[in-house]
């Protein structure tokens, strides 16, 4: 379907890096050392979908455009690329013939092979992922991951879910059961649970980042088993946001601010503030600074940050969440405590035991706790 | 299904039927704009390319006049446009149906895409939908039964195309078309005339097949509304062995396969969801095989279709 993109055969690919390269050090040597940074510098972004989806794409391409205000610095974007060998020809184009050197791909499974094979081709450009993949034994220098912990803004969602619930019973729909979307789910469900520590949640798997019809039969589906609070982790909540709503059942958004998908019935979200993190790479970027290989930040470190509350949510669950809130900003905040099985009854925290938020071990969750209907396989 | 636990077996009947009229009204209409078109003796292989223009401009023109018909109105338009350009060019000697359709296909997809890019956001109108579940008392079948207009006029569609096709002179003159190029000729038909007509009323069909996804079921204009509908009608029309009633059957059929897997999985059976979720397309398959024989044609195929031949 991409021709063009394909015509970059080794040959050529060897051709066009010669090039590069003689230009490369005819440039620099007209420039008076040290200044290389200090001059324009090309950043790429690239999106696995389309960049206003109410989502994951609409929530880096805004970060994307607070960088494009910062003097000395060129954006460029391209959104559908999809995580196969198309995004290597993407950030191989961005290197070559726009001369990127950063690049953001913003979707999970661009890392690997995608990012780590360009990385290895290209030394002197930095890859910075967002997910949550690296690390130093085993990944190239030159590539950076960033994550925020979002799974907080889930748990404060799942305490406004609580308060709202009558039937005790709140859904998510999630797209892949990868650590991250697992992280999520489980702070949804505890969050609903430290309202009431009878609220179940029911998760239904759409296999897909992005599947329309497949997302609103799973969130009929939620809604026909009585579950009557809904969020979800898909790349573009807009979907399941109108449908819940439009089955009367409450929303919690995700990514970013859905509220105006469904005003009634909207309580609150979970989104991320990539503008802020953006300029701060860019920024030490430009004035030639290193970018540290692991980011990692949470609502005190303004990574993420919660939508505004909707009229549904009551005073005093409006209480509780600005109670937990102002305990996470403090730091050291956990989400699962010990005593805590999984659904399958395997203990996953002995008593005592917690994981704090920041702590590495949640990045490769693979269960789901006890109280969540649902399974990863 | 004894391996479900009780009661949810009535659930997840419930659910199936709930997506079965949610989920087929596309598959519906896009069969039948498939049906006809190939009852003319042509295939059209472009149908997902004009589904995804007509969810788009569908979307696009409920939005900007504020009436979902009318959004309705412009995606047959649009749908009849890219049908017309089919026809007329595979009216063209020596001029392959197939290539072009999938030329369609993609430069459809690429249309809508690019005209679709500042639609994505707004929040069009969408279609009403008729509560014929109003006497139940349970929430799940109340909601099942809330079925839009699209639906129940694709069925009286699917009627009136088979009674057009057995027992009108309209139908009569698409089926020698479709069956024998040679014998319509001798009578005196046109034949292009009639095979372009077709494919553009079954283009239009498909452009409305779009706009139910985008005005009503999931409601919402984005690059991934479709999953495969248009490309899947080809395996339909053959399931129903081009019988319009047929198509009704065949689609209710996939509707409910694809609502298999939330259904399944709300009422706690969680393993192996990638397995139900590829259901309808496993059905595909198995009726693409079942019907394939090496030996004869298949029984009810429309003689002068180039995948027969």
């Amino acid at each position: 379907m991409r021709p063009s993109s394909r015509l970059l055969t080794p040959t050529r690919r060897l051709f066009l890096q010669s090039t590069a390269a003689v230009t490369g050090l005819a440039a620099l040597g007209s420039l008076p050392a040290g200044k290389a940074h200090a001059a324009n510098v090309t950043v790429g972004f690239i999106y696995v979908g389309p960049k206003d989806d109410f989502g994951y794409n609409q929530a880096h391409a805004e970060g994307a455009a607070a960088v494009r205000s910062i003097p000395g610095v060129t954006i460029i974007e391209e959104e559908n690329v999809a995580e196969t060998v198309d995004v290597q020809n993407t950030m191989e184009s961005m290197i070559q013939f726009d001369g990127a050197s950063l690049i953001f791909p913003t979707s999970f499974g661009y890392f690997d092979p995608h990012i780590l094979t360009v990385a290895q081709r290209h030394p002197d450009v930095r890859f910075q992922h967002c997910g949550g993949l690296w690390s130093a034994d085993r990944h190239p220098e030159n590539v950076g991951s960033y994550f925020g912990y979002i799974g907080m803004g889930q748990y404060l969602n799942g305490i406004a879910a609580g308060h709202a619930t009558r039937s005790k019973r709140i859904g998510f729909v999630a797209a892949k059961p990868i650590p991250q979307v697992l992280l999520n789910i489980n702070s949804f469900l505890l969050g609903a649970r430290s309202v009431d520590p009878e609220i179940i949640c029911q998760v239904i798997f759409t296999g897909e980042w992005s599947m329309s019809v497949r997302e609103a039969e799973a969130t009929n589906a939620l809604a026909d088993q009585g579950c009557d609070v809904i969020t979800c982790h898909v790349d573009g909540p807009k979907v399941v946001m109108e449908t819940a709503a439009a089955r009367d059942c409450f929303v919690c958004g995700y990514h970013a601010d859905q509220s105006a998908l469904a005003p009634e019935k909207y309580l609150t979200g979970a989104e991320w503030n990539w503008a802020q993190v953006y300029t701060s790479m860019v920024t030490a970027h430009l004035a030639g600074e290193a970018i540290p290989n692991f980011v990692r930040g949470g609502l005190a470190d303004d990574f993420i940050k919660m939508s505004p509350f909707g009229p549904a949510v009551t005073e005093s669950a409006q209480g509780q969440i600005a109670d937990t809130k102002a305990k996470i900003l403090a730091g050291g905040y956990a989400v699962i405590q010990g005593p805590l099985n999984d659904n399958k009854g395997n203990q996953i925290a002995a008593a005592g035991q917690n994981f704090e938020e920041t702590d590495v071990a949640l990045e490769s969750m693979d269960y789901l706790v006890e109280g969540v209907i649902g399974s990863i396989s | 299904m004894s391996f479900l636990p009780d009661g949810h077996l009535s659930s997840v009947a419930i659910a199936m039927l709930g997506g079965a009229v949610r989920v087929s009204t596309p598959f519906l209409f896009v069969s039948l704009g498939e049906c006809l078109t190939e009852k003319s003796g042509r295939i059209n292989l472009g149908l997902e390319g004009t589904l995804i223009f007509g969810a788009m401009s569908g979307y696009a023109v409920a939005f900007m006049t504020g009436s979902a018909w009318a959004g309705v109105g412009a995606a047959a338009l649009a749908g009849a446009a890219f049908g017309l350009v089919h026809g007329l060019l595979c009216s063209l000697p020596r001029v392959n149906d197939i290539a072009i359709g999938i030329a369609l296909m993609l430069f459809g997809m690429g249309l809508a895409f690019y005209f679709g890019k500042g639609f994505i956001q707004p929040v069009a109108p969408t279609l009403p939908s008729i509560n014929l579940g109003w006497w139940s008392d349970s929430p799940q079948l109340r909601s099942a039964l809330r079925i839009n207009a699209l639906f129940l006029l694709g069925i009286v569609l699917a009627l009136g195309m088979a009674w057009m096709v057995r027992a009108t002179r309209i139908g009569l003159i698409i089926r020698t078309v479709g069956d024998s190029s040679d014998a319509a000729r001798a009578l005196g038909f046109r034949l292009v005339l009639v095979r372009v007509a077709s494919t553009s009323a079954g283009g239009a069909l498909s452009g409305i097949a779009g706009a139910y996804l985008s005005l009503y079921y999931p409601g919402s204009w984005n690059e991934g509304i479709s999953s495969g509908q248009g490309l899947m009608a080809v395996a339909l029309v053959i399931f129903a062995r081009w019988n319009p009633v047929g198509c009704v059957w065949a689609a209710l059929l996939f509707g409910a396969a694809g609502a298999l897997g939330p259904a399944l999985q709300s009422v706690g059976i969680t393993q192996g969801y990638y397995l139900f979720f590829a259901a309808p397309y496993l059905l595909t398959l198995g009726v693409l095989i079942a019907t394939s024989s090496p030996n004869r044609s298949m029984s009810g195929a429309p003689g002068e279709l180039s995948i027969t031949r």
